[in-house]
């Protein structure tokens, strides 16, 4: 213990020497921006003669061919789903193992996040409305995603002999391919740890970090980012190095009321403005198929909604599939049921409920003649109160109601923030050591780079370095889909005869 | 007649008054006791990503400790008590449970402890003893 604590010093001091050296941070982000900016333009490059990325694309078409192939599960499964979350279908005898809540709960904390805040923020802003309507089209295709790679990951977990249990993408790759007979699976496996490894320490940490940093200095004026990460590296250390579990749990259990706590409070704002609640849907349903004024109208909100989601709710990059898979159940396909509620509550509720609450308290600035959103062609997004967009819009409208409002926000982000690094500390965790196998040294090593990291994340503005980690997470896609595609009948074949036992009553009802 | 008599049993002091309790009338009645231990349990509880993983095997471990820390000593004691005695671990709200389990064997009556205390946290969510009154399907004895 007390080596690691040195050892965490040593980082930051480090850290905090190169923090106040500015020449380190531009050298640090033209490093990057020389060796990795090709990589990013190529992921998050649009399809020619569109502004659409391409990356999001293949989500969403993974998305709608899910849905397809599976006949519309996340529609005709859902209150099946919801009776599995209740547990209806849990034998008592199993009580004390891993309900299908418990799993749920716990994967949603690692996806529930700054997308759902500050994400949809940026896509309204620039999108308008319109964006929400497609925001949650998207979110409800996603939910059949969800269901294939988590019901394939509780299929092909890995049960050790001590009673643990690893499950993933690249297990399924692995055991699934070899299964149909199928070669490659070990290398997509390879591939796709080293893209979870980056990506939890981009997108699962060094951006959560970063946004963390800015909604604190939103609240109490700036100041050095270092600081804000070496605060939350310490927290992180202590709860994932030094087993410090309480902080960890206080964390599970506080993220979720928040996150209720967000939605009552959207929804309050939503009654307290309720003779306006058609006219925001007519804003949406207008500027999904118009545009209302932003720029590349119809295409613009589109593009915007189907990103924001795609990038929230995770559904194809294969973390769910990892959180999942801990699930006590004989039923694989039963996981894949609760998981489809997923995408539901992060982008159908959640990130919907930021973007009304943005369109009805009227902080995107219109043209009272024309009804059209006035465009600020210099921002490249609509004009707001205040030119803000990101966790500021956001705050800024919520704030129009309460004005308390920006200082719980923070403390929301800072939670969501830390629930999402440590979820993603684990997911990468598993990745490293299914590439350098168990072990207790092995293992501390990677928690090391993890925490060092969150104050990379939090100081300075490295852009170029946030981005590179975003296109890892994204590149986590290319390989679990592909991957998806070919174990989609494996899926199919288990939900059939699922389907087929719970009917002739086989399947027992437990309450 | 043979009945059954189960009794919740938590290790406490309250715990063994009601052991006692139902020792004795099983001896006069000439009933069976199932002695009855409850981990307090929610599905719906928040867990992280680790403890989901080790759950399982945390499990077994609860499980074996509750019959070495809990039953096992306690079996030892009352082992010339002359009376039948079967034990059963599970988890679970534990006033549910019980009720659970004493319509499961068909027992004639259930027997909990109270320790009397009346903290706020009881005040607020209710006691073991207290929700029993409420919801118990089978003649239920609270022993002081």
């Amino acid at each position: 213990m007390k080596t690691y604590i040195r050892a965490a010093m040593a980082a930051y001091l480090l850290m905090a020497g190169a923090t106040s050296a500015q020449g380190i941070d531009a050298t640090i982000n033209q490093a990057f921006a020389d060796y990795t900016g090709w990589y990013v333009s190529f992921i998050f490059a649009p399809i020619p003669g569109t502004t659409f990325s391409w990356i999001a694309m293949w989500l969403v078409v993974a998305a709608v061919i899910f849905t397809l192939y599976f006949g519309f599960i996340q529609f005709k499964g859902f209150v099946h789903s919801i009776k599995l979350v209740k547990g209806d279908y849990s034998d008592p005898n199993d009580a004390g193992e891993v309900s299908h809540f418990q799993a749920l709960a716990t994967a949603l904390s690692g996806t529930v996040g700054l997308g759902n805040i500050a994400g949809v923020a940026v896509a309204v802003g620039i999108g308008g409305p319109g964006a929400t309507f497609w925001m949650v089209i998207a979110g409800l295709f996603g939910m059949a995603t969800k269901f294939t790679e988590c019901t394939l990951g509780v299929k092909y977990r890995n049960e050790y002999p001590d009673g643990t249990v690893s499950g993933g993408p690249m297990y399924y790759m692995v055991k699934g391919f070899k299964e149909r007979g199928l070669p490659g699976g070990g290398i997509m496996a390879v591939i796709f740890c080293f893209f979870t490894i980056l990506g939890a320490l981009g997108g699962g940490n060094m951006f959560q970090a970063n946004q963390a940093h800015a909604q604190i200095a939103n609240v109490f004026g700036d100041f050095p980012g270092y600081i804000t990460g070496t605060v939350l590296a310490l927290i992180t250390f202590a709860v994932i190095v030094g087993g410090l579990k309480s902080i960890a749990r206080v964390t599970e259990k506080v993220v979720p009321f928040m996150g209720i706590f967000y939605v009552a409070i959207s929804l309050f704002i939503l009654m307290m403005n309720a003779d306006q609640i058609g006219w925001a849907f007519g804003q949406i349903f207008m500027g999904a198929f118009t545009g209302l004024g932003v720029l590349g109208g119809f295409t613009g909100a589109l593009i915007q909604g189907f990103r924001r989601a795609a990038f929230s709710n995770e559904a194809g990059i294969g973390s769910a599939a990892i959180a999942h898979s801990a699930v006590r159940t004989k039923e694989p396909v039963t996981e894949g049921y609760v998981a489809l509620l997923e995408p539901f509550i992060d982008t159908v509720v959640i990130c919907t409920m930021t973007a009304l609450v943005i369109v009805i308290t009227g902080v995107l600035n219109q043209d009272p003649e024309t009804g059209l959103y006035i465009w600020n062609a210099e921002l490249g997004r609509i004009q707001t109160d205040g030119a803000v967009s990101g966790v500021a819009l956001t705050s800024a409208a919520y704030a129009r109601e309460f004005a308390w409002f920006p200082v719980l926000l923070m403390v929301a982000v800072v939670l969501f923030a830390f629930s999402t690094m440590i979820s993603w500390s684990y997911y990468g965790l598993k990745a490293w050591t299914y590439l350098f196998g168990e072990g207790k040294t092995k293992e501390v090593i990677f928690k090391m780079i993890f925490c060092l990291f969150i104050i990379i994340g939090a100081s300075a503005n490295l852009g170029p370095v946030i981005d590179f980690s975003d296109a890892m997470l994204f590149s986590m896609s290319i390989v679990n889909i592909i991957a998806l595609y070919f174990l989609m009948p494996i899926v199919k074949a288990e939900l059939t005869s699922y389907v087929k036992r719970l009917k002739s009553g086989e399947i027992k009802k437990f309450v | 007649m043979s009945g059954k008599i189960v009794v919740g049993y938590d290790g406490s002091a309250a715990g063994r008054r009601a052991l006692d309790f139902a020792l004795a009338r099983a001896k006069a009645q000439g009933a069976s006791v199932l002695i009855a231990h409850v981990l307090e349990w929610s599905p719906y509880s928040f867990l992280t990503p680790d403890e989901l993983e080790e759950r399982h095997v945390r499990r077994k471990e609860e499980m074996a400790r509750a019959e070495s820390a809990v039953i096992a000593p306690m079996l030892e004691k009352i082992a010339d008590s002359g009376v039948e005695i079967e034990t059963v671990i599970k988890y679970g709200k534990i006033a549910e449970k019980l009720t659970e389990i004493a319509k499961e064997v068909g027992a004639m009556q259930l027997v909990v402890g109270r320790d009397g205390e009346s903290s706020l946290a009881a005040r607020v969510f209710g006691s073991t003893a207290g929700t029993l009154v409420q919801i118990a399907t089978v003649p239920t004895t609270i022993v002081p």
